[in-house]
Parts: structure tokens; C-alpha cells; sequence
């Protein structure tokens, strides 16, 4: 990276100051991006620890406690540690040069959302050694068992993700007013690329969503400490009012964590098919619909929990008209390589393996919609096969997709692509032996989040487990490659890609530390 | 009345071999399994026939349009009509799946006429079924042997699948079943059912099942609950009518107690025995019997291993300050009457229940003797189950 930087002065202090106090958009981007590298291993090794412990029944090397506090942390982690960060990052490396923008409009601002990730953390991670248990009781948090009876560390959960919170929306803030303001004369927002739209409707998103989240664990502490009573029926209040704020967050939530991929794979396929998207205005109307539907299907996860007949119903058709814009975008993506002319480097192999596995995830995310099948799938591992199909194969995919497709813009070297290509093949196997075999222990009955289970669902755990550590040892090979892409590789040309059209490939590579001082202007 | 039952239950074993590795969904036993199963094929060969349609598209794509082949670019990039018919087609698709969707969802909330209704209460880490017109009562418990579960004895079929009381139903009758908690939210599942229901605490929820065919039904918790959540299976044993009612007078006393297939391939060595066919109700009058301390000790680690040790630790060194320690504790080293109120009526907005209901006069005085006399507590005293039959009469 010395070549991007501005090398002023040497020595230890110079480089922690050079990176605790950037305001530089290319700096904060890789900033979040290695800490989104960082929380993916983190939260890969618990993932590994899961799978180990339910390759076999009947093994006792993990308590049941410390089973529950690992489910809860991989699932926090992986998705505000390595998920979001990643397309934070992604975001700030990238919206400047795509619009043809000096930096992101609010810098300063920029740095503080970073930095405040570190630290909701290490706050979070620290409940694994406090007295009396981590938490222990999933991600979502569900009252009572994390009020009345969670262990004393949920207050520091608390704070950790009201900060994350506050982190998230400052970062949202930040990208509405780096696209509204600085455009390139000329960029009309129809003219803007994809990437920018997903993440702008992402931004919105997050600044509604996560204000219910923290709406929802503020309601904890309270009742936790304060004598209310919202999630406590002897007390007046519905367990169920924390699973709809809840939902009401975490609903929006998912669509966060999967409309900036959008963006990166709708950039990525007319590169790779050398033909212009198809469809590009319904592809901007198709996500800005998915959006606004976000906001009212979260009841589809709480279909057992007795909700209402008619809310039920409300929320079963909301759920399955998601499936037209979804479709949309996967029709537009196959309209864009119908007839193109067709090259397979690494980006356009995630980008192909996500729309592929992204449209399995879709169809049992059609199926979970059914209420009355969903009664058989909800809380089994059919609903785990599904969210990781969309949030690995999906999510993690595009981000992959995203950091082969502009990593020689970052450094200013290709990555071997062999080695690209065989860290493509061992994750697309790995995944589906990883998760495939999920659908059916969730069809057989497996509940979800047990420590232990029944013997006929030996055969399918054991290759699960071995899928997924095939999964976690690939991703080594990944780290190796971006090292190595950072310290040499042939030189890459502005352009990059044959097919490549934006902004982003009209300034040199690796990127001047900084660009469009004098914004370009659009015809 | 006794033959038949046998020979039902000789039925029953046969079927039992039956729990192995499936790779889809069953249909089920009850005309809801039944709507849910052929929805569930339904939407799935749906999904095949877009799948292959649109991944058809995209192979061709792949294997006929690569720069490799020397193919060139076409420059077309939009066209309306095609962005209506890919919103419109998909969307009657959706309309046809819709129908038959709120058709059985509308039939599963039909909780009205029913023939009998079970209350089904779920608390950390067992359910509690209340037969509310025959007056029956009583608790179900994981019973896989604790060796077992603790890796020192190999796996059985039926690992953690049973229970030391069945929940035992009528065939061909509508059953309604209410669902709730009394601490945390737990599921009460049962897929042959086609019943998922969430036990809330403070509310009621209500569904219902038709079993048409006997048999043994398994299924468990499924809402993450605390820390034996994968230890709260559910097995539902049911019976032709005259068989129920046989049972039911013999859980009343009625009658000599049936006796009921007991879903287990192994004998159970330990804590709670298998016997289905036993009364539940915890509290038997009568003159209690006198144990030495020695019977009580061995009889109170094995309540303790399998009811305690999960919050308190097998150390009884627990998990402070969320599960207190015993050993050293203030009330198992204090008073005995605290001690015995505190197991037998629990610690209120705390994870500690209530145990007088669930466990006999027996193995509440053994496991008081136990914590009283393990580890470093040495206070030496042995409580009787007359004791605990005394405490019960205040």
C-alpha cells in the first residue's frame, strides 16, 4: 500500500497516526475492509468450532452454555463485524471514484464511524470471559431469556451494539450525503452507477432500521435493570413486542446486508459479458421495491409465535411479492450475459455462483413464505440452509466478487488468477457441502441452535462439518492472495477489465491517494 | 382390554425402527401434515421448474455466448415488454401458490370443535401436559441415560428422542392443544403433527391435530431456550380410543394401569425410570418410607446429575452470578426448612423453578441430602421424605 500513501514521515508513531486520524477515504475504506477480514476469521473460527462440535453426537468437549454463547457470537459477529464492515469499506474505496468525487462528503465523520468499531468489539468479545456466561441466547436476543434471564454480560452486549448502532448510521449519513452532493457534474442519479444505488437505498435502510434495534435493547436494559416490564407478561408487557421491534429492525437488516451485492454484481456481469446491464432503470426500481417491502414482512419470522390470522396472511402475500422484484434482478442479470460475450475471471465466477445460489436461497426463502409449510421449517435447519445461502453464497460472495474485481485498482497489481480461481472452486464446493446437506436435516426435523441431536442426523452433520472446515481453510488462501496482490503482481492498467466502463477506471492503478480533485465531467 | 393393548404396543415397536435419515419432508399423520406436505411439494416443484428454466438460460449463456468462442457482444439493453412479462408471469405464479397457501392456513385455525384439549406448558427444560377434561396431569422428561449424554456409553437409536412420560393421544379425535411457558419461550413441535406452536409465558396459544394413524411421534423444543434446549424432546404415542380410555382411568386409579410401549432400545440404568404406565402425580399419600443416608446420597446425585448439574455445575461450583454456587452456599450449608423451600417453591424472577410439582417427596429429600453432604458442604444432616411430605402439608 506505500505507493497509495503519502509516505511524509517514518516510524511507528507516524504509521498509527497516519491511520488513527485519516480522513481519506481510500485509507478508512481499507481500514474497514481488513477489520471486516479480521471479524470474518473470528467469526469463521467459532463457525468451525460449531461444525466440529456437531460433526458427531454424543461429544461433550464444549458445554452447552459455552455451545449457546458461540452460536450467539458468530451470528453477531459475522454479520456487523464482517458483513456490513465489508461493505462499508467497499463503499468508501469505491463511491468517490465511481462519481467522481474528491472523498466522501463528511471525512472526518468517516474516521470516527470506523473507529468506534474496534471498540463495540472488543466490548462485545470481552463478554466471553466475564463471570456468569456471554450471552447465550442467539443473535436475536429473544425476551425473556435475555432480560429476566440472561447472564449479567448482556449490559455490555447492549452498549456494544447500541455503538455499532451509532456507527452503522453515521456511516449510512455519510454515503446519502457523499451521493446526493457530490456527483459529478452531469452524474444524474438515473446516469449513477448501481453499486451507488444499492448503497444509497442501503443507507436509508440502515438509517430507519437500526434506531428499532436500539429502540429494542434499550427496552431490555430496562427491564433488565429498571423494573419495567415490556417484554413481561406478569407485568403487562408481550414477550412478543421484543420480536416485532426486533424484526422490524432485523428485517430491513437482511436486506442490507444483500442490496449493496446487488450493486457489485450488477457492476461485475456487463464487465465480464462486455455488454451494457440490461434493464438498468428496473434494476434501480426493482431494489428501490425490495426496499420498501423490507419494511413490511418482518412478521414472516414470527409465524409460530400465534400472531393473528390476518397478520399472518398479510405478511405471507408481503413475503412472496418480494419474490417479483427479486426475480427482476435475476432475469436483468441473465438478460445482461444472454447474447454478451462471455470471459470467466475470478469476479464473474462469484458473481455467476451468486446469482446461482442467491436464486436457491431465494426459492426456499419462497417456501418459508408459505405459512402453513413454514409451520414444518421454521426453527429447523432448513431456515440456517437458507440465510446461508443468501449471506454467504450471497453477501460474502459479492464481497469476494467485489475485492477480485477491484483489487488491481487498489494496488495496482493483478492477483494470480490461479490461484484466484482455485479459492473460487474450493469455496463454491465447500459452501454447497457445507449447506446443502442442511435442507434436509431441517426437512427431517432438526431444530436449529441444539448443541446435541438425534442419531439420524449423523450422516448429514458429519458432511456438513466437513464442507465447512473445506470453507474455513479455503478462505487461508484468500488472505494469501490478497497479500500477495499487495506486495507485486503484473502491472494493471487504469482500465483493468476489457469490459470495464465507470469512472473508477479512468484514474490510474493503484489509485492516487487523491483523486478527482477537479471533478471529470459527464456527458 | 389388557391383550389388546399388548398387542398394540408389539404393533407399535415394529414401527419405531422407523426414525432414520430421511432427506425429505413426511407427510405426516394428520390431515394438516397432510396440506402441509403437499404445499411443500408443490412449492418445491415450482421452484425446479423455474430453477431449470432459468439456470437453462444462463448455461446456454455461459457454454454458447464466452469471448472464447470468439462470440461478439450484441449491443441490446432493454426492452419493456420483457421487464413486464418477467414481473407479471412471476406474479400470477405467485397468485396460484397463494390460494391453496391461505386455504390451509385458514383450516389449521380452526380450533373449534374439539374432542378433547391438552394444555401443553413448557418450562427450562421439560414440557408439562394437562389433560383439561380427564383431569390428568404430569410432567415429561428427557430420560437418554446421563451416561450417555456424557459420552461414556455408545448412542442408541433413540438417542435424546425419549421421554420417561409419553404424551399418549386418541386417534381419529380432534385435539386441541393449548400452548404455553412458564419461564422462557420454548416450540412445542411435532412434524408428523404438522404442529409448531411457540410457548410464551403469560399468554396462550392455541392449534390442533387429527391423528389418523397410531403410532409414535417424536419431535422437540425448537426455540432456543437456555442451556438444554436440545434436551426437551416431545413423544407423542397414539392409541384407538378404547386404549386412551383405558389409560386414562388407569392414570386416574381407575383401573390397572395399561401397559404402554416404552420407545426405548436400551434398558435405562438410571434416574428416572421409563415407566409410562406409573402415575404421575408426584405427591403419593401413604406413610413414607425411611432411607439411610447412603440411599439417599446415590438417589440424590443421580436427580441432581440430570435435574441440577445443568445450572449448577456437576461441581456444584455453578455459574455465578447468573446459577449460584451450591457448594459453600448459604441456604444448602443454612437452616433445612430454607433449603427444602427453596428447591420445593423455587426463587421467583429467577431461573430457579419451582420443584414440588414436578419431583416425589423421594427424590426431593435424597437431592437435598445430596447438596447438603457433597463437595464441601458437610453439614452432616439427612432429610426423609417425610419431611418433604410435612413441608408439602404447611
Amino acid at each position: 500500500m506505500t505507493e497509495i500513501a503519502h509516505p511524509s514521515k517514518k516510524g511507528v508513531i507516524a504509521w498509527i497516526e497516519r491511520w488513527l486520524f485519516t480522513t481519506n477515504h481510500k485509507d478508512i475504506g481499507t481500514l474497514y475492509l481488513s477489520f471486516s477480514l479480521s471479524l470474518f476469521f473470528v467469526g469463521g473460527f467459532m463457525a468451525m468450532i460449531i461444525r466440529a462440535k456437531l460433526a458427531v453426537p454424543g461429544q461433550t468437549w464444549i458445554s452447552p452454555n459455552s455451545y449457546n454463547e458461540i452460536v450467539t457470537l458468530h451470528g453477531l459477529i459475522m454479520i456487523f463485524g464482517a458483513i456490513m464492515p465489508a461493505f462499508v469499506g467497499l463503499a468508501n474505496w469505491m463511491l468517490p471514484l465511481m462519481l467522481g468525487a474528491p472523498d466522501m462528503a463528511l471525512p472526518r465523520m468517516n474516521n470516527w464511524s470506523f473507529w468506534i468499531l474496534p471498540f463495540a468489539f472488543f466490548i462485545m468479545l470481552m463478554t466471553l470471559v466475564l463471570p456468569g456466561s456471554g450471552p447465550n441466547f442467539g443473535w436475536t436476543m429473544y425476551a425473556p431469556l435475555s432480560t429476566t434471564y440472561g447472564p449479567p454480560s448482556t449490559d455490555f452486549l447492549i452498549v456494544a451494539i447500541h455503538l455499532l448502532g451509532i456507527s452503522s448510521i453515521l456511516g449510512a449519513i455519510n454515503i446519502i450525503a457523499t451521493i446526493l452532493n457530490l456527483r459529478a457534474p452531469g452524474m444524474t442519479l438515473m446516469k449513477m452507477p448501481i453499486f451507488a444505488w444499492g448503497w444509497l437505498i442501503t443507507a436509508f435502510l440502515l438509517i430507519a432500521a437500526m434506531p428499532i434495534l436500539a429502540g429494542a435493547v434499550t427496552m431490555m436494559l430496562f427491564d433488565r435493570h429498571f423494573g419495567t416490564s415490556f417484554f413481561n407478561a406478569a407485568g403487562g408487557g408481550d414477550p412478543l413486542l421484543y420480536q416485532h421491534a426486533f424484526w422490524s429492525f432485523g428485517h430491513p437488516e437482511v436486506y442490507i446486508m444483500i442490496l449493496p451485492g446487488f450493486g457489485i454484481i450488477s457492476e461485475i456481469i456487463p464487465t465480464f459479458s462486455r455488454k451494457k446491464l440490461f434493464g438498468r432503470n428496473f434494476m434501480i426500481y426493482a431494489i428501490a421495491s425490495i426496499a420498501i417491502l423490507s419494511f413490511l414482512v418482518w412478521g414472516h419470522h414470527m409465524f409460530v409465535t400465534g400472531i393473528a390470522l390476518k397478520a399472518e396472511l398479510f405478511f405471507m402475500y408481503l413475503t412472496m411479492l418480494i419474490a417479483v422484484p427479486t426475480g427482476i434482478k435475476v432475469f436483468n442479470w441473465i438478460g445482461t450475459m444472454f447474447r454478451g460475450s462471455l470471459s470467466f475471471e475470478t469476479p464473474m465466477l462469484f458473481a455467476l455462483a451468486f446469482i446461482f445460489l442467491f436464486t436457491i436461497g431465494g426459492f426456499s426463502g419462497l417456501m418459508l413464505a408459505i405459512v402453513p409449510a413454514d409451520f414444518n421449517y421454521h426453527g429447523t435447519y432448513f431456515v440456517v440452509a437458507h440465510f446461508h445461502y443468501v449471506l454467504v453464497a450471497g453477501a460474502l460472495f459479492s464481497i469476494m466478487g467485489a475485492i477480485y474485481y477491484w483489487i488491481p485498482k487498489w494496488t495496482g497489481h493483478y492477483y494470480n488468477e490461479t490461484l484466484g480461481q482455485i479459492h473460487f472452486w474450493l469455496s463454491f464446493i465447500s459452501i454447497n457441502v457445507a449447506f446443502f446437506p442442511m435442507h434436509f436435516l431441517g426437512l427431517a426435523g432438526m431444530p436449529r441452535r441444539i448443541v446435541d441431536y438425534a442419531t439420524p442426523y449423523a450422516d448429514f452433520n458429519m458432511l456438513s462439518s466437513i464442507g465447512a472446515f473445506v470453507f474455513g481453510a479455503s478462505q487461508l488462501l484468500f488472505v494469501f492472495m490478497i497479500i500477495q496482490t499487495i506486495r507485486g503482481g503484473n502491472p494493471a492498467s487504469a482500465q483493468v477489465w476489457e469490459g470495464a466502463e465507470g469512472l473508477e477506471w479512468t484514474v490510474p492503478s493503484p489509485a492516487p491517494y487523491h483523486t478527482f480533485q477537479t471533478p471529470p465531467h459527464i456527458h | 382390554m389388557r391383550t389388546q393393548f399388548n398387542l398394540f404396543a408389539l404393533l407399535l415397536a415394529s414401527g419405531i425402527a422407523r426414525a432414520d435419515r430421511t432427506i425429505n419432508m413426511t407427510p405426516g399423520v394428520t390431515p394438516i401434515s397432510h396440506d402441509i406436505y403437499s404445499l411443500h411439494m408443490t412449492i418445491f416443484w415450482i421452484c425446479v421448474v423455474i430453477g431449470i428454466v432459468v439456470f437453462g438460460v444462463m448455461l446456454y449463456s455461459i457454454l454458447f455466448h464466452r469471448k472464447s468462442l470468439g462470440h461478439k457482444a450484441h449491443a441490446f439493453h432493454e426492452n419493456t415488454w420483457v421487464e413486464l412479462a418477467w414481473t407479471f408471469i412471476p406474479l400470477v405464479i405467485l397468485i396460484v401458490m397463494a390460494i391453496p397457501a391461505t386455504q390451509v392456513l385458514l383450516e389449521m385455525n380452526d380450533t373449534e370443535k374439539e374432542d378433547l384439549t391438552i394444555k401443553i406448558t413448557g418450562s427450562q427444560w421439560k414440557w408439562q401436559y394437562e389433560y383439561l377434561d380427564q383431569g390428568i396431569k404430569f410432567f415429561s422428561n428427557i430420560n437418554t441415560p446421563l451416561n450417555e449424554r456424557s459420552g461414556k456409553a455408545p448412542l442408541d437409536a433413540l438417542y435424546l428422542r425419549t421421554v420417561d412420560h409419553v404424551l399418549v393421544v386418541p386417534i381419529h379425535k380432534k385435539i386441541r392443544f393449548l400452548v404455553t411457558s412458564n419461564d422462557v419461550i420454548h416450540s412445542w413441535f411435532v412434524p408428523d403433527l404438522g404442529v409448531k406452536r411457540d410457548a410464551l409465558p403469560g399468554y396462550i396459544n392455541e392449534t390442533w391435530a387429527r391423528v389418523n394413524r397410531p403410532g409414535i411421534y417424536f419431535g422437540q423444543c425448537t426455540e432456543l431456550c437456555g442451556i438444554n434446549h436440545a434436551f426437551m424432546p416431545i413423544v407423542v404415542l397414539a392409541v384407538p380410543e378404547q386404549v386412551f380410555n383405558a389409560w386414562v382411568a388407569g392414570q386416574k386409579g381407575e383401573a390397572p394401569p395399561p401397559v404402554l410401549p416404552a420407545p426405548t432400545t436400551t434398558p435405562t440404568p438410571t434416574t428416572t425410570a421409563p415407566t409410562a404406565a406409573t402415575t404421575a402425580a408426584p405427591a403419593t399419600p401413604g406413610p413414607a418410607k425411611q432411607y439411610t443416608k447412603e440411599e439417599l446420597m446415590q438417589k440424590g446425585e443421580q436427580v441432581y446429575l440430570s435435574i441440577c448439574a445443568a445450572c449448577h455445575q456437576p461441581t456444584g461450583m455453578g455459574m455465578p452470578p447468573t446459577f449460584p454456587a451450591l457448594n459453600g452456599s448459604a441456604i444448602v450449608n443454612g437452616p433445612v426448612s430454607g433449603h427444602i423451600d427453596r428447591v420445593m417453591n423455587g426463587k421467583p424472577g429467577t431461573a430457579m423453578q419451582a420443584f414440588k410439582e414436578q419431583l416425589s417427596d423421594e427424590d426431593i429429600a435424597s437431592v437435598i441430602t445430596y447438596e447438603r453432604n457433597s463437595w464441601d458442604n458437610k453439614t452432616g444432616t439427612v432429610v426423609q421424605p417425610s419431611d418433604i411430605q410435612a413441608a408439602r402439608g404447611k
